[in-house]
């Protein structure tokens, strides 16, 4: 018998990466900007989206979304009320999203037909900071119902956003919400963020975030 | 809460490595894990346990080395490893830092294997 080391230097999610870098290239090629929604359960995520969607419906963009959930498809008919196509994607068990599930919901649509594609991710602070989905803007989402420190608690999360968006400003001064520490703890997790302060129900900070939306994608 | 399905992944992995060594048993299988790839050591070995089982890692060690958040530090113009997870910032000049340079590994490195010998 003799013992033997065998290198691997394999990533152990390699099969979802490279299946995301093809999504990734496909999503280039069309066009379209892909962008994955991430945050705890309850942040808004879905508020935020609809209202995004119908905004962009407004405008005459065409948008879509994948959104992404244990069970039911309740979100997807929420979101469909904007007048944008949706699909829903049930995970039933599994934490998170996979670049597979993406590529298999994406089905018959043409990309080239969308300006932009919205993936919702399952509300979790941990998993899906590890799965890539092909997406250009990762959006890291934080209520202000959920506590300043949450950068801090779950900086394996908002250290990978590209964006931050802080919902339901609406409610901040009911609620108690200390303003200048969700910016400062955001910032010492993510330096330079660009942070996006919202309101779905009042439509707070929404042009600004339109705005960004408009200038993130690629010229036609 | 999706160590199983880096587990399993693991498992595939190496059992596909295996193919090269036939007979072989699988003493060890080494990681390399960064602090921010969101893994946690306890988990990964409690499900390990389950998801060997049957297999040729059966009764396999997983060693597990963490990897430290390595940052740029354009101000200081070198490397510099981050005091804590909560601060992104040089350790020296207190600049805040974007880039990473190391944290998100998730990678077999290698495996210890008992091999057959080959009968003459």
């Amino acid at each position: 018998m003799t013992t033997r080391i065998v290198e691997l230097r394999q990533g152990i999610l390699k099969k979802n990466d490279e299946l995301a870098r093809g999504l990734r290239e496909q999503f280039e090629a069309a066009g379209v900007l892909v962008l994955n929604l991430v945050s705890s359960p309850g942040t808004g995520k879905t508020e935020f989206l609809q209202r995004t969607l119908g905004e962009l419906v407004n405008c005459g963009s065409k948008a879509a979304a994948l959104v992404g959930d244990l069970e039911t498809d309740n979100d997807a008919r929420r979101l469909a009320a904007s007048g944008a196509p949706v699909r829903q994607i049930n995970t039933h068990g599994i934490c998170h999203l996979e670049a597979e599930m993406i590529s298999k919901h994406l089905e018959d649509w043409n990309l080239a037909d969308l300006d932009y594609l919205f993936i919702e991710n399952v509300g979790n602070l941990v998993c899906p900071s590890s799965y890539d989905l092909g997406e250009k803007i990762r959006v890291a989402l934080l209520s202000v119902t959920e506590g300043e420190d949450k950068p801090l608690k779950y900086p394996t999360l908002y250290n990978s956003a590209d964006v931050a968006v802080i919902t339901k400003i609406d409610i901040a001064d009911a609620v108690g919400f200390d303003r200048a520490a969700a910016l400062k703890n955001i910032n010492e997790i993510r330096p330079g963020v660009r942070i996006f302060e919202t309101s779905a129900k009042t439509g707070a900070g929404m042009t600004e975030w339109l705005a960004y939306l408009d200038q993130a994608r690629p010229a036609r | 809460m999706h160590e199983l399905s880096v587990v399993s992944s693991i498992v595939d992995s190496v059992t596909g490595t295996l193919t090269a060594y036939p007979g072989a048993r699988v003493k060890e299988v080494r990681l390399r894990v960064g602090a921010l790839a969101s893994v946690i050591e306890d988990s990964l070995q409690f499900c390990y346990g389950i998801a060997t089982e049957g297999t040729p890692l059966q009764g396999s060690a997983l060693i597990v080395k963490v990897l430290p958040v390595m940052m740029q530090c354009d101000k200081c113009a070198r490397e510099v490893e981050i005091a804590s997870l909560q601060s992104f910032r040089c350790p020296r000049c207190e600049e805040p830092l974007s880039e990473m340079r190391q944290g998100r590994e998730l990678e077999i490195d290698s495996i210890e294997i008992d091999e057959v010998e080959e009968k003459v």
